[in-house]
């Protein structure tokens, strides 16, 4: 016996009509109270050449809806991506995070990806928060969805060539020469346009550029171009790297007895990452990376570092210090502009993230805050020195741990 | 452009070309005798680094002593594959064999991102750091001893190919097919056996290729290609022609490098191929057909 309660056309109708204002209403944010959670698809290489350093983020993102449930009270879904190192797939993913209903991206480390996952955020609306990427194009198209905590290749290599001058009077060293090893990516080549750009007008720095070697950021073996940067006969090997190209490149100069004053980078990464330590053990010393860093001192660093140890038990948090600190902050601004637009409407989400201002970050700089472009500006670098096999704050010398070494002992002392 | 860079950058472009030749080799022998191209060849010596790796990780083993276990091993795995397997599709249209082997790579490459995950991975043996210098002159000990393991790999394989009773029997397969069966040879076994050969030969090929470059699981493809490059240079099916083809291709590669861009380098063994495949379609030792 069935006991069917049949639906008369009143019924019908309130139905169909409280349906259709939801439909209604729901484009504009209206239907889409908070209370729910926010959904951010957090795209990174996870495999592939960046394999290392996409998880190395990966790390940030994970501990980031715990900590930021406690601290703004709002709940976090990740949808995590995997963009495979490759622009393609990083464009096919940021598409289909945006069709699984993400409210947010965040990403992408690498600027080519990060440039095809601006496109599609930018053509479906949906806010996206890039957490590393130094492009300057990426906040030069006038988009109006892509916002950018990170500085671009011109603030990046201006910064790091800074603290190059800070080093050489630091360490009273005058070196007359430099040959510029860079990856030819997208990033590679807007930090190589950048140091062109830059250092013809910075006088008071003492080198000049003897040669350039532009190499491919997968390759397996950098044997040629590290004979021609050898045979520049150089002072200092100024280097613009991704990490596994770092490591082949430090081994290759060591078979090849090439014992420059120092290798610097204005500002890349590889050279402070866990996997070099790792790679190389003592080999990786005295390397030099003049990168964003965070605060130590700061509260939300600390915040952070707890949090970290607790998932990641077998990990240090300062070999992931720039990846995690800054992915973490990449949500933490999502979320924060969640809470004041009470919405998930990406239009309003938009909106706050424009009117965002941070005060209390991890990352070295004033606060997040976004300009015009979507982009924050005011971050610092630090120079970071392989020191014992850790990365070191040798300066600014208010937040320096350890004094700088320039020149550097030989591979052998 | 100083003298010694050259010599150096051209000494390091035959050491490294010498490597890839025997890896090139195992695919010559392969297509020689069975007529089936081998389209998982990079993913088999992706799958020897690994295995070198392990070795190395786990019981100390040098890559010069894993080459006999992982030798062994691979020509036991090949034989089992073109048995079990390729043997099957030897009369099957050749689309249908180029399919199945690309079938097997993708199921290689996705079994070592299950098993090693993307991580790059090496080892670090004592020597590897380190180089002979005769004046400006530097020989990464390395490279050159995967050089040196490389050519005895190579001469032990013409020899066998030259005075084994098997050999000749598979030279003689190779030959006539139809003649080696009416004469009562085991047509089959000696296709396994051949492809056994190839595989042991790539194994060597990939115990000395961890000493050089790190190995991730997507680093097949790339290699395949290579060897692909490498054996239409020299003459598909010719072994001497693999050997210079790795040579020839090491060292334009090297020479690309120093006097165009460094990052373009591979361009010029791309520019090599389509020189030959215009004015030399067998390939430089290659035989007319």
């Amino acid at each position: 016996m069935t006991n069917r309660k049949s639906v008369n056309r009143r019924q019908f109708n309130t139905v169909l009509a409280a349906g259709s204002a939801l439909a209604a209403l729901s484009p504009f944010g209206i239907a889409r109270a908070q209370g729910a959670k926010l959904r951010i698809g957090v795209l990174l290489p996870r495999s592939g050449v960046q394999a290392q350093i996409g998880q190395s983020c990966q790390k940030g993102a994970d501990i980031a809806p715990g900590i930021l449930k406690e601290l703004l009270g709002v709940d976090i879904e990740l949808m995590n991506a995997d963009t495979e190192s490759n622009t393609d797939v990083a464009r096919t993913r940021a598409e289909r995070l945006i069709q699984e209903g993400a409210n947010v991206l965040v990403g992408a480390f690498d600027s080519g990806q990060t440039a095809a996952i601006a496109q599609v955020a930018e053509q479906r609306g949906v806010p996206f928060v890039i957490n590393v990427a130094a492009a300057p194009q990426i906040t030069e198209q006038g988009y109006k969805f892509v916002f950018r905590n990170f500085p671009t290749a011109i603030d990046l290599t201006r910064n790091g060539l800074a603290l190059i001058g800070d080093l050489f009077q630091a360490t009273r060293t005058v070196p007359r020469t430099a040959v510029f090893m860079h990856v030819n990516d997208t990033f590679g080549q807007a930090m190589n346009r950048g140091i062109s750009a830059i250092l013809p007008g910075l006088t008071q720095l003492p080198f000049r550029i003897v040669e350039t070697v532009s190499y491919d950021p997968a390759a397996k073996d950098l044997t040629i171009e590290v004979s021609k940067a050898k045979a520049a006969n150089a002072d200092f090997l100024l280097l613009v790297s991704r990490l596994n190209d770092a490591v082949i490149l430090r081994r290759e100069m060591v078979k090849q007895r090439w014992n420059p004053m120092a290798v610097i980078s204005p500002g890349s990464p590889g050279m402070y990452e866990e996997q070099f330590y790792k790679s190389l053990g003592k080999l990786s010393d005295y390397c030099i990376s003049n990168v964003p860093w965070y605060n130590p001192k700061a509260a939300l660093t600390r915040t952070v570092e707890t949090a970290f140890k607790k998932r990641f038990p077998k990990d240090q948090m300062m070999f992931h210090a720039l990846n995690v600190g800054c992915t973490f902050e990449a949500i933490l601004i999502a979320a924060d502009s969640y809470k004041r637009a009470r919405s998930t409407d990406p239009k309003t989400l938009a909106d706050a993230i424009r009117q965002t201002n941070i005060t209390s970050r991890m990352i070295l700089g004033g606060s997040i805050k976004f300009n015009a472009k979507g982009q924050v500006e005011g971050i610092l670098s630090a120079c970071i020195q392989n020191l014992n096999q850790k990365p070191t704050v040798v300066l600014p010398a208010n937040a320096a741990e350890a004094r700088p070494v320039f020149p550097v002992p030989g591979y052998k002392a | 452009m100083p003298l010694d860079l050259v010599v150096n950058v051209v000494i390091a472009g035959v050491l490294t070309g010498l490597v890839y030749g025997l890896m090139a080799l195992g695919l010559s022998v392969i297509f020689g005798v069975v007529r089936v191209v081998n389209f998982a060849h990079g993913e088999m010596m992706t799958i020897a680094m690994y295995a070198t790796v392990v070795l190395f990780a786990e019981l100390r083993l040098d890559p010069f002593l894993a080459v006999v276990p992982v030798a062994l091993a691979f020509f036991v795995f090949g034989y089992a594959l073109q048995a079990s397997l390729i043997n099957r599709f030897i009369t099957r249209p050749e689309h249908t064999q180029f399919m199945l082997l690309l079938a097997v790579a993708i199921v290689f490459v996705n079994a070592l991102l299950m098993i090693f995950g993307p991580d790059a991975r090496n080892v670090q043996v004592d020597y590897q750091l380190e180089s002979f210098a005769v004046g400006p002159i530097l020989f990464d000990k390395a490279r050159l001893y995967a050089a040196g393991c490389a050519v005895a790999g190579s001469a032990a394989l013409f020899a066998f190919f030259r005075f084994s009773r098997t050999g000749t029997a598979i030279r003689a397969c190779a030959d006539n097919n139809l003649g080696a069966k009416v004469v009562g040879l085991d047509v089959k076994h000696l296709y396994a056996f051949t492809f056994g050969l190839g595989s042991a030969c790539v194994a060597v090929a990939g115990c000395m290729m961890i000493l050089l470059v790190e190995v991730t699981p997507v680093l097949g493809p790339g290699y395949t290609l290579l060897a692909f490059v490498i054996v239409i240079v020299g003459g598909l099916g010719s072994m001497p022609g693999a050997l210079l083809g790795g040579v020839l291709i090491g060292v334009s590669e090297a020479l690309g490098g120093l006097f165009f861009a460094p990052s373009a380098k591979s361009m010029f063994s791309f520019a090599l191929l389509i020189l030959v495949l215009l004015f030399r379609p067998q390939g430089l030792f290659g035989r007319k057909r």
